[in-house]
């Protein structure tokens, strides 16, 4: 399945957070080595040469390194996984906010919104035999 | 600055009182794949045709690879018409063959390998493939060539969204990155992820050349957004 793209936003930026997402979920690993530029251009069916300059962009970054003549690598470097993770959930947040704001919520309005749903949520939450995916349940 | 595999200086092209093109200035270095985009008769396929030699400019030049076009310029031109040009009493294979012949950066292995992974029976005759089908048996024909310019004239028209995916990831796979390919489309969405940049032409004139990422980090909208402002009717 080609990936799919806003059509607002330079499709490198999203290729980007769309790799950035692989290893977050974990579907890439630390140390783990990426397909090549061909393969994820292909796979993600959109041209090499933006593939190359979201990879080159993520390399700056310190996300992903190269090996000279073994290809691309996933960092394995803790610090910065967990820096990530946290600057991708603090853009959920902005996101989550500026929706809220649209409907006439204030931050703290939306905090207590949030902070209430949760608590309104609670008694739904699985017990030890209550299958796991319950806990996804959102609304 | 390297060198540009198309020039097309002041190009002009008219049929009897039609102008088809009019005074065009179009620039593509290697290595990128391009739309080329406009409305229904705004010289699109013309362009193609003068590049590729069919027709002969009313006035201004084209060069490819430095070269007016010709003999030398049809060895490292791919070509795909928006009609195909093959007999259909032809076998695929024939078909294959003839491409065989005819140029020397054809390769047949990796026709065969394309053919294979989309179900095409090489035994069977064109006549008998529906039209998606002939269309895909081409379009393997074309991007089968390791060419320096491949010009594709409307190749997904033709084809289901499913094919449509298999061809765009067949043109990625098969990509050169020395090479260019233009692609002339109505399908903007569909390709719009594939392009570099894209040439939008009316009446015969160059009225924008830009990358995707500019268009959609700038305007902060898609190609296809943008195309159907431009030509609003």
């Amino acid at each position: 399945m080609p990936w799919d793209f806003a059509p607002d936003r330079p499709i490198y930026l999203q290729l980007i957070e769309h790799i950035q997402q692989k290893i977050i979920s974990g579907e890439y690993q630390p140390g783990d080595r990426l397909p090549s530029v061909r393969e994820l251009a292909a796979q993600a069916a959109v041209n090499p040469n933006t593939m190359q300059k979201a990879l080159a962009e993520l390399e700056r970054g310190g996300l992903v390194y190269s090996q000279r003549t073994s290809g691309r690598f996933i960092t394995d470097d803790a610090l910065l996984l967990q820096n990530l993770r946290r600057r991708t959930a603090v853009r959920h947040v902005n996101d989550f906010l500026q929706n809220m704001q649209t409907l006439g919520f204030s931050p703290e309005d939306a905090a207590d919104l949030l902070a209430e749903h949760i608590r309104a949520d609670r008694p739904q939450l699985p017990g030890p035999d209550t299958p796991n995916e319950g806990v996804m349940q959102i609304d | 600055m390297t060198d540009m595999i198309l020039k097309c200086s002041a190009l002009s092209k008219t049929y009897g009182r039609k102008q088809a093109l009019q005074g065009l200035d179009l620039e593509l270095a290697p290595g990128r794949i391009v739309g080329l985009l406009g409305p229904n008769g705004s010289g699109k396929t013309t362009l193609l045709k003068l590049i590729n030699g069919l027709l002969t400019p009313t006035s201004g030049t084209i060069r490819i690879d430095g070269l007016p076009p010709g003999k030398e310029t049809k060895a490292i031109v791919s070509y795909l018409p928006e009609r195909t040009y093959l007999d259909d009493g032809m076998k695929v294979r024939e078909a294959i063959n003839f491409f065989r012949d005819f140029y020397s950066d054809f390769d047949s292995t990796r026709a065969a390998e394309m053919l294979h992974s989309l179900d095409i029976d090489d035994n069977a005759r064109l006549r008998t493939l529906s039209k998606g089908t002939r269309e895909k048996v081409q379009l393997i024909l074309v991007m089968s060539r390791s060419a320096r310019l491949y010009c594709l004239d409307e190749p997904i028209a033709g084809v289901d969204p499913a094919a449509r995916d298999y061809i765009l990831r067949t043109i990625i796979n098969n990509y050169d990155p020395q090479a260019t390919i233009l692609i002339s489309t109505h399908l903007i969405a569909d390709i719009e992820q594939i392009l570099d940049e894209v040439i939008f032409i009316r009446d015969g004139r160059l009225i924008m050349q830009r990358t995707v990422d500019d268009i959609r980090a700038q305007d902060g909208k898609s190609v296809d957004t943008l195309f159907r402002e431009v030509f609003k009717c």
